[in-house]
């Protein structure tokens, strides 16, 4: 069985990360994950969290804000809408986001402002987890 | 003939003018390898996103489940054409290009008595548009204060649109931009986003479990890779315009070479003939005596 397998984290703006990882932690929209080499083919959605990367330099934390990860036997792709490094400056722009979340969720009703509220929890427990 | 004094003036005019067009050739430059490294590290998030939606949209297609932006409203009546272009000109024929094949399908569609609504992104397509399609103009999308494209700009297109798609104002929207191919080539392209086009041999090539359902995640994803093929234009298009620019300078710059030397030739030409009319008349004075 394979050691290792590809990873890669982009957005729509540049590719953040890519090497070879033995397993990736995943924020799925249904659950965490964690995805390992010979892992099925799987496609999930992702909520705001935490991505945790274990590679032969050791562990890597990203912060991802939704998107989708495809994961196969051989490799795991991870397309985030936002992502940053679980770092002080990651954090800020977490900050930012969640005020935004917050004042869009504000202006809404319904099915829609549970779903805005939902994202603007996952994003403060988030940032609670890399303070 | 026009005097020394005259043509002097002309050399110089024509000198500064160069300094001018060759600073923007080089300014071009170096603004397109940025725009082209940018372009190039969107691509793998584009590549994917295209390929995942490509084989979900395939397995969803046909049923009646299928969202909206991909099955479509059901009719062709109303087409909305978002047409890229440019904010500023001096850029060969760029804009043009763009505005006349928009305006070509624009007029095609008229004629077959469908509605055409145009949403501009750049304030030269606009100015080109609204002489003949004015009545046709729906929005328009500002980009002049934006120094560098991101993500966000292309999120504020896609959600005019999507507001307009909800509002049920249009049927099919296709974006017009130019693709870039090398500094000399840029291709106008239309590109239908939505419906989503999907192509015929999308089929899945791995068989993938689907983490909630395959509808609620083309239901979230649909909207992004709209968003992603509309960020994949503006950025084509940015490293477009400053190629077109670029080499539309490069010619600027030479012909501007070109009539210095013409010039050049003409002065001392003038100046010779003056010359020598002067010892002519001196000569002829002194046999005279």
């Amino acid at each position: 069985m394979a050691e290792m397998m590809q990873f890669d984290l982009v957005s729509p703006e540049r590719k953040l990360a890519s090497g070879q990882v033995r397993a990736v932690q995943i924020p799925g929209a249904e659950g965490d994950l964690t995805a390992m080499p010979e892992h099925a083919p799987t496609i999930t959605t992702l909520r705001p969290g935490v991505l945790v990367t274990e590679g032969a330099e050791g562990e890597a934390r990203y912060v991802v804000t939704g998107g989708f990860a495809e994961i196969t036997p051989e490799a795991t792709s991870v397309l985030a809408e936002r992502a940053y490094g679980a770092d002080a400056e990651g954090r800020a722009a977490l900050e930012a986001i969640l005020t935004e979340t917050r004042e869009k969720a504000a202006a809404l009703t319904g099915p829609d402002k549970d779903a805005m509220d939902k994202i603007a929890e996952d994003l403060a427990r988030t940032i609670d987890t890399i303070s | 003939m026009p005097s020394l004094k005259d043509l002097k003036n002309r050399i110089e005019s024509v000198k500064s003018t160069r300094k001018i067009t060759k600073a923007m050739q080089m300014v071009a430059a170096a603004k397109l390898r940025r725009a082209q490294e940018a372009a190039e590290a969107a691509r793998p998030y584009a590549e994917k996103m295209a390929d995942v939606v490509n084989g979900l949209a395939a397995s969803v297609a046909g049923s009646d489940t299928a969202p909206r932006l991909l099955a479509g409203t059901g009719s062709e009546q109303t087409h909305l054409l978002v047409v890229m272009t440019a904010e500023r000109g001096l850029c060969g024929g760029f804009n043009s290009s763009i505005v006349k094949i928009a305006r070509y399908r624009a007029e095609k569609l008229i004629g077959e008595g469908k509605t055409v609504k145009i949403l501009t992104v750049g304030k030269k397509g606009r100015e080109q548009l609204r002489r003949d399609l004015g009545a046709h103009l729906v929005g328009h999308i500002d980009l002049s204060e934006v120094k560098r494209v991101g993500y966000e700009n292309a999120a504020e297109i896609s959600s005019k649109v999507f507001e307009m798609f909800e509002a049920g104002e249009f049927d099919v929207a296709t974006v017009f931009y130019n693709r870039f191919e090398s500094v000399i080539s840029q291709i106008p392209t239309p590109v239908q986003i939505i419906p989503a086009e999907v192509p015929e041999d999308a089929g899945a090539k791995t068989l993938y479990d689907y983490e909630p359902s395959e509808e609620a995640i083309l239901e979230d994803l649909l909207p992004r890779a709209v968003t992603t093929q509309i960020f994949t234009a503006l950025l084509e298009n940015g490293a477009s315009e400053q190629g077109a620019r670029m080499s539309a300078m490069d010619n600027a710059t030479r012909n501007a070479g070109d009539m210095i030397d013409r010039l050049t030739i003409q002065y001392n030409r003038s100046r010779q003939a003056a010359i020598t009319k002067e010892l002519i008349e001196i000569i002829s004075g002194a046999e005279a005596l």
